[in-house]
């Protein structure tokens, strides 16, 4: 088997700040093939941005400690100087952002911009790289792009300023596309042309593409691996269907019923996850999760659980203290409407023994 | 706007029977654009343009669309924070699109908002306490500082808040507390209704549900009625009763929640349940995704007569023509539309039909 396009080992970032060390990653392994899909999914601090924008080398900074690997169709990224970095950005791995209008110079014609990005990595005439703008702007769905290629940002909705982003993030035909929240700021009918875009156009082009959201519709609609974060790590991965129907971490079935539902009845109530997501300063120690987890032991604020397999499953990994029979009898009473506060006190003595 | 439309409304929209808080008809806010040395009125962005509905006592009316449809704006006007260029809203049967001063002020006090930013929606500069204090302040019911106290206190146990952080500042809490003080600060007056504009779009996942589930809680307790307007089409269809769909200005659809959520009837209420993901990969891998072209028109200048038209997969020349009347399709939700989404269209663009 080919080795695959991108593998991340052990990557940790931590940046020092005034209050402290914060552990932004600590310590996430995965890897995603050409044409797949990975989502990361995670709130607000857990972490997941900051992995994908050190893969493409943009936390490098004097207060910011790196380590692990990261290596990319062969080649390592974390070790690569500025220059090489530079070489495969926006080349090779090309990136969308939450927020287009922050993303295109507010300065420059979008055509020009587009321009600009094909020149810095082809060798070709001015008149070819616009051309190939132009050709991108329609691609992406952008009505007249020759005329539109003339427009400034300002004078695109938001909409189109985000397919012109992806028009530009992959004029290079990339081999791995990373987008952070690509939809948020979008309304849904407009997410739902954007989700169809990528899909397509990875299709077309083989492209692997890692989707950054907080959003479990979009992950589902187009992820074929999930690696769920939490606290700078990542306590659950699997293949999308496992993460959904599955679930083995409490944090993960904390997520899937704290969202109204339209697949299902319309419930009373939501089961929202008690307090708030934890400071990357003062991670809890022992499983980072515990302060929030209804099932929580003693034992789980000093032992550190490790990312393992589940029996029977490579690819499903859980870090939880909890084992494995005693996770999935606590699945199925949440499944059939048992609070987790009524979940069966014997089934997690007899698990945590 | 033609005259078709301003005469064309149902009397009393969905639910009919029950008790009628708000009565709100033919509203319109048209916001003028000026150009030129002398400021000349050149357009108008007509955010509101001639909608009429009924609010029923306790229910939780959801208003849902996309950017500029104008839930905003009609949320803006239900609570006179803004004044209507023409229409009638009445409160308890009485006439208050163009009240002023005192009565307007009295008024204020049966309604109250949550906003959609708990950051900047709070005073930095003040404490928690005064927050929440301020609108007994406002409306002079001041008792003795101790009393207003106590009362602010039971206002934070009320919402969750740990009554002992009263003198504490808004940047000292997290986002989901800080919405916790909107609606103590919201709850304050005891108001008949509160409007809630996108109270939880701000908020992580694992928040938004906490915020969720109080609402509905204190709805339930307190029997105020809820005005709750969201894009999140799985959010409005856990929190609300009855809803009303708009699109540029516009109510397209008005129905009950299972009406809705089962057989959507507007083309456009179906591609937006449609283009909702669901969290479900066998479901999504499943459905047929109804993409609509392009955006939405500007609202400075809305396409004539049915004004989705331009995006519509099931437009015909009628449609081009002749604005749709609001009026009752099968099934009982209230749609403006000349060809209404059948069952079999439903089920096959929005899977989650089924379930509803």
């Amino acid at each position: 088997m080919a080795a695959p396009l991108l593998e991340v080992t052990d990557l940790r970032v931590h940046f020092e700040t005034e209050d402290g060390l914060v552990k932004a990653v600590d310590g996430i392994s995965y890897s995603v093939d050409r044409g797949q899909t990975l989502g990361i999914v995670g709130e607000s601090g857990s972490g997941k941005s900051v992995s994908s924008l050190t893969v493409m080398g943009l936390t490098r900074a004097r207060n910011a400690h790196i380590s692990g690997s990261v290596k990319f169709d062969g080649r390592d990224l974390l070790g690569a100087s500025d220059e090489d970095l530079r070489e495969v950005r926006g080349n090779d791995i090309a990136m969308i952002f939450q927020d287009p209008l922050s993303s295109l110079h507010p300065f420059y014609k979008v055509g020009k911009q587009i321009v600009e990005a094909i020149q810095s990595h082809r060798d070709v005439s001015k008149a070819q790289a616009y051309d190939r703008a132009v050709e991108m702007l329609g691609l992406v769905g952008i009505p007249e792009p020759r005329r539109r290629a003339d427009s400034y940002p300002h004078e695109f909705s938001g909409g189109m300023r985000q397919r012109a982003m992806i028009a530009m993030a992959l004029a290079n035909d990339p081999k791995l596309l990373i987008a952070d929240e690509p939809t948020t700021a979008l309304d849904v009918t407009v997410q739902a042309q954007i989700l169809e875009l990528i899909e397509r156009l990875q299709s077309e082009f083989d492209t692997a593409v890692v989707v950054i959201t907080h959003d479990l519709g979009v992950v589902a609609e187009m992820a074929d691996d999930i690696a769920v974060m939490y606290g700078g790590r990542i306590v659950e991965q699997g293949r999308a269907d496992t993460i959904f129907n599955a679930p083995e971490h409490p944090y993960t079935w904390g997520l899937l019923s704290s969202i109204p539902r339209m697949d299902a009845p319309r419930g009373e109530e939501l089961v929202p996850i008690p307090g708030r997501p934890p400071s990357l300063i003062h991670l809890p120690g022992g499983c980072s999760f515990h302060p929030r987890c209804p099932y929580v032991r003693d034992a789980h604020r000093r032992v550190e659980p490790v990312l393992d397999p589940v029996g029977g499953d490579p690819s499903h990994k859980v870090a939880c203290l909890l084992d494995s029979a005693t996770r999935r009898k606590l699945w199925q009473e949440l499944q059939a409407g048992i609070r987790p506060e009524d979940a069966r006190q014997d089934v997690i003595e007899e698990g945590a023994a | 706007m033609t005259e078709a439309a301003t005469s064309a409304h149902p009397a009393s929209p969905a639910g009919g029977g029950g008790d009628v808080l708000m009565e709100v008809r033919d509203l319109v806010k048209h916001f003028p654009i000026r150009q030129g040395l002398f400021q000349r009125q050149v357009g108008a962005v007509r955010a509101v343009d001639g909608i009429s509905f009924d609010v029923l006592r306790g229910e939780t009316l959801g208003l849902v669309g996309e950017s500029g449809c104008g839930k905003s704006t009609t949320a803006r006007l239900l609570l006179r924070l803004m004044d209507p260029t023409s229409g009638s809203v009445k409160f308890e049967g009485e006439e208050i699109a163009h009240i002023k001063g005192e009565r307007l002020k009295t008024l204020r006090r049966g309604m109250q908002m949550i906003f959609q930013d708990p950051y900047s929606s709070l005073n930095p500069r003040k404490t928690v306490g005064t927050i929440i204090s301020e609108p007994f302040v406002i409306h002079g019911l001041a008792k003795g500082e101790g009393e207003r106290k106590r009362t602010v206190q039971d206002l934070m146990d009320r919402v969750g808040l740990n009554p002992e952080h009263y003198n504490r500042y808004p940047h000292e809490f997290s986002g989901g507390q800080r919405q916790r003080i909107g609606v103590a600060r919201a709850l304050a007056l005891k108001p008949k209704v509160i409007v809630a504009d996108e109270p939880v779009s701000a908020l992580d996942v694992s928040i938004q549900a906490q915020i969720l589930n109080l609402l509905r809680e204190l709805q339930r307790e307190l029997g105020i009625t809820l005005i709750f307007i969201a894009h999140d089409l799985s959010v409005v269809r856990h929190m609300c009763d009855r809803i009303a769909v708009m699109y540029l200005g516009r109510v397209v659809e008005l129905a009950t929640n299972e009406q809705l959520y089962s057989h959507p009837r507007m083309p456009y209420t179906g591609a937006l349940m449609s283009a909702v993901p669901v969290p479900q990969p066998r479901l999504a891998a499943s459905k047929k995704r109804q993409i609509l072209a392009g955006d939405v028109p500007s609202p400075a200048n809305p396409p004539p007569a049915c004004r989705f038209h331009t995006r519509c997969w099931k437009a015909q020349e009628i449609c081009r023509q002749e604005d749709p009347a609001l009026v009752e399709k099968e099934g009982g939700n209230i749609a403006a539309c000349h060809f209404p989404l059948t069952d079999a269209e439903v089920l096959e663009r929005v899977p989650t039909a089924r379930n509803a």
